[in-house]
């Protein structure tokens, strides 16, 4: 095998993990900015929520039992939220697009403000569940169990997501309302029921994203806002409305922050805006975003 | 006759639609030129190619012998276009007189100066802009509190205030009573003679007033172009009316009462 | 308009104007440094608003160049010298000119895509703040900064608090000139129907531009003044914890009002410092509640509703 290889595999499939947890996280991100125009603020702060769950409902030391309740637990607090915040910036739906971001901003400051006070400051770690939490040994390098299998968790969840999108009615209606919003309404279809299930289940996928991201990411103050900037990042990237383009973006974005760390260490975050600055004044629809949308 | 404004070949595609098909089109110096048609005709398409603010997907737009095609809307309105929008276009914050103030400003050189100084020649110029569209005295009114005929004639005086020479009117008469019609008309019956109008318009009356030049338009394509009369009796025309349910527009010949 | 409603704005920025110069005669110490910091941040969403509200460009970054300004102010008086006027000059141009920099590629975009790009441009500055450590001395700050010396004297306590109020009061005053100018008009103009402008013939690029360099020099200015009381200089004076509440200010005092984020950074500093010590630190939450409500119900912040009540029996 190639020395660059053999020296850099761990952060390559680091990046893979980190890229699956991504666009489990960013998806959500990317369908509500797609479908409409309102960029979720808050997003991030449904990642650090689904961290607390896990760690104050599964333990330092999760058991299956209790991780995969953190899982149901945090997944429902997402979707709740998601669909909260759907009815909130349909309000201001008459007013601008700018004023329903402002909106969620308003909302991510309390509920970051209230996690620290019920979590308090210090950072909070969590162990993978048992059986997930060794390492196996991969061409002679010892890699952890968990990373990888969140490689294979972050596969199945894109397929499905994928899945829904592309074969269910409720992704036809997603995909033509991201592609004309106005000829879906004059159609008839009732695209606030739709956008408060896509809200829904976007957060539910971000609160998830926390959930198992938390035995590598932990759960700390200030998380939210790294986290809502990669989400960020992916979503212009790939482009907004597409899950093809999340996933993307996410794998690259991924690839950036583990090996791009590695090999340039801070100069993989001037990698990382510079590409966003680039793609937000060259092509603002991202690379796999659909440029004849009938947004400005 | 040499073009003031012309464009040849004109083609505006929105993915399968074809809004603009191969039109060409020719305005002399002081022309008094409508453009009519069908809703869907591809008028105000037309329009936005013309001024600049859409860029075909093939042919050429001449102004004053120079090809315009690739240059932008605001570079075209330095070089002396003026439009009017069909959906009011205004500054909504502001006062009437501050909308026109706008307009008129780049004119005088003013827009860079950082000091809170007015200039008596800028508001004598909006004073009388105003006066001429009929909202003499409005000046300080806030925009949100006209009423939508006189937001019409408001977009007209900001069209007017930057002097231009060649002037695009979306259907200048949609929404006004028949009084501040009949202003409209005598204000652009006193436009100056070197001004080359274009202007979209359903009010045949106002057409046949006004024009000396009709261009009907249909489905993307130019129809006919040629005199008031020639177009008001030519069977293409009212065919290409017919097959959309507006014939009754051409036969009335009287003005609306007032 | 009459007289006596001409002169009304004039002579109530004469009346604050006094009452703020008396205040250290009038109030402890502590009091007098709250109101000092209370004025700095007041200089900075007055910047902002510049931006926000007479340009219509919402941006999230704005810290990047509050915080380059008071890196450079700190620099030089470590390295250079501790004059006041000169570590402000120097505030001034590192501001602007990184401002010409972000600006050159933010305001190309419109809206949300503007807002992100900020958001990206802004923990790019704070990225640079943290690795450069040889002149930022990274995450640790920059600090040890001297006084800032004026005709000799080190500026701190009542000296300190009428330097910055003399030059808040000049930067209001340069803002509001700008605003009531024709270029003020412009920005208007563009921030209410940026098409319209273009149409007219305006370069409206190169207005937003100017804006943005204008209003990033008036941050800078800020981060200067900023320098010479804390005499520290962090990362995160450059970053979202600067930027955010920024916004806030501006957004809950009313943008474009030019007053009203003075007065929604006196909101932002009191809440987060003093009524969230007394909350167990939560200040936070409480601005965001506050920013929430605004944003909902009353578009155009406290401004808005202070006028309106004036204007109430018509």
């Amino acid at each position: 095998m190639p020395a660059w290889l053999d020296t850099h595999l761990v952060s390559l499939l680091n990046g893979l993990a980190i890229g699956f947890l991504l666009f489990i996280l960013a998806v959500g991100l990317s369908l509500v900015f797609g479908m409409m125009d309102v960029l979720n603020l808050a997003h991030g702060v449904l990642f650090l929520t689904g961290g607390y769950m896990c760690w104050s409902i599964a333990g330092e030391r999760p058991t299956w039992p209790g991780f995969l309740a953190a899982l149901a637990v945090a997944g429902g607090v997402g979707a709740l939220a998601g669909g909260g915040l759907s009815l909130a910036t349909e309000r201001l739906a008459r007013r601008s697009h700018l004023d329903q971001a402002l909106l969620t901003l308003g909302v991510a400051l309390i509920a970051a403000d209230a996690l620290s006070a019920a979590f308090g400051d210090d950072v909070h770690s969590v162990n993978p569940p048992p059986g997930l939490d060794g390492s196996v040994l991969l061409f002679g390098k010892a890699y952890p169990v968990y990373r990888l299998s969140l490689i294979a968790i972050g596969a199945v969840l894109a397929a499905a997501v994928h899945l829904v999108v592309e074969r269910t009615s409720l992704g036809a209606v997603v995909r033509a309302t991201v592609a004309d919003r106005q000829m879906v309404s004059a159609v008839g279809v009732d695209d606030r029921k739709v956008k408060a299930i896509v809200f829904g289940l976007g957060s539910l996928l971000a609160s998830t994203a926390g959930v198992l991201g938390a035995p590598i990411y932990g759960a700390r103050p200030g998380l939210d806002a790294s986290v809502l900037i990669l989400a960020l990042v992916v979503v212009v990237i790939g482009g907004l409305g597409s899950v093809r383009g999340a996933l993307v973006g996410a794998l690259v974005i991924g690839q950036i922050e583990t090996l791009g760390r590695a090999l340039l260490s801070n100069l993989a975050s001037f990698v990382l805006f510079g590409a966003l600055a680039l793609v937000l004044v060259v092509r603002p629809h991202g690379l796999f975003g659909d440029s004849t949308g009938t947004r400005s | 006759m040499t073009a003031v404004l012309s464009c040849a070949g004109l083609h505006r595609n929105f993915g399968a639609v074809r809004a603009v098909d191969g039109v060409d089109l020719a305005l002399p110096a002081g022309a008094r030129h409508a453009l009519i048609g069908p809703n869907g005709a591809g008028k105000s398409t037309l329009f936005r190619l013309l001024a600049g603010g859409l860029s075909p997907s093939a042919g050429q737009i001449w102004l004053d012998g120079g090809d315009v095609t690739r240059t932008s809307e605001a570079r075209r309105a330095r070089l002396g276009i003026g439009q009017t929008f069909q959906h009011s276009s205004l500054f909504l914050s502001m006062t009437a007189g501050e909308n026109v103030g706008l307009a008129a400003q780049r004119l005088l050189r003013r827009p860079w100066s950082p000091l809170p100084v007015a200039r008596r020649e800028l508001s004598e110029r909006v004073d009388a802009l105003l006066v001429d569209v009929g909202l003499g005295g409005r000046g300080s009114a806030p925009v949100a509190a006209l009423s939508h005929g006189e937001r019409r004639q408001l977009e007209i005086a900001v069209a007017l205030a930057t002097r231009p020479r060649v002037l695009l009117l979306d259907e200048p008469a949609a929404g006004l009573s028949p009084a501040e019609t009949e202003r409209l008309t005598h204000m652009v019956q006193r436009l100056p003679g070197d001004v080359t109008l274009l202007f979209v318009e359903h009010d045949l009356d106002l057409v046949f007033r006004l024009a000396t030049r009709v261009t009907v338009m249909h489905l993307g394509r130019v129809l006919m172009t040629g005199s008031p009369e020639e177009v008001r009796v030519s069977p293409a025309v009212q065919e290409a009316y017919l097959g959309t349910g507006r014939r009754q527009d051409l036969f009335i010949s009287s003005p609306a009462a007032g | 308009m009459s007289l006596a409603a001409r002169a009304r704005w004039p002579a109530l920025a004469l009346l604050a104007a006094l009452a703020l110069a008396a205040a250290p005669l009038l109030l402890g110490p502590f009091a007098v440094t709250t109101l000092t910091r209370i004025l700095v941040f007041a200089l900075l969403a007055l910047s902002l608003d510049l931006l926000v509200g007479i340009t219509g460009l919402p941006s999230l970054g704005h810290g990047a160049y509050f915080g380059v300004g008071a890196y450079a102010a700190g620099w030089v008086a470590i390295h250079a010298t501790p004059s006041g006027p000169v570590t402000l000059a120097v505030a001034i141009a590192a501001g602007g000119l990184v401002a010409a920099a972000a600006g050159s590629v933010a305001v190309r975009a419109r809206g949300v895509f503007f807002l992100m790009l900020t958001l990206a441009i802004g923990e790019i500055v704070e990225q640079l703040a943290e690795s450069w450590h040889s002149v930022t001395g990274g995450s640790n700050g920059l600090y040890g900064i001297p006084a800032a010396r004026l005709g000799g004297a080190a500026l701190i306590d009542d000296a300190l608090y009428w330097y910055v109020l003399a030059v808040f009061i000049a930067g209001f005053a340069v803002v509001a000139c700008v605003a009531a100018s024709p270029f003020g008009h412009t920005l208007r103009g563009i921030r209410d129907n940026e098409p319209r402008m273009r149409a007219l013939g305006y370069r409206v690029y190169h207005f937003k531009l100017a804006a943005f360099v204008g209003s990033g020099a008036l941050a800078g200015l800020a981060g200067g003044l900023f320098a010479a009381q804390q005499r520290l200089v962090t990362p995160a004076d450059l970053g979202l914890a600067t930027s955010i509440p920024a916004l806030l200010a501006v957004t809950i005092g009313g943008e474009g009002s030019l007053w009203g984020p003075c007065l929604g950074a006196a909101a932002v500093v009191l809440i987060r410092d003093y009524l969230g010590s007394s909350l167990g630190g939560h200040g936070s939450l409480v601005l965001g509640l506050l920013f929430v409500v605004v944003v909902f119900a009353l578009p155009g912040g406290l401004a808005r509703v202070g006028l309106a009540r004036r204007r109430g029996p018509a």
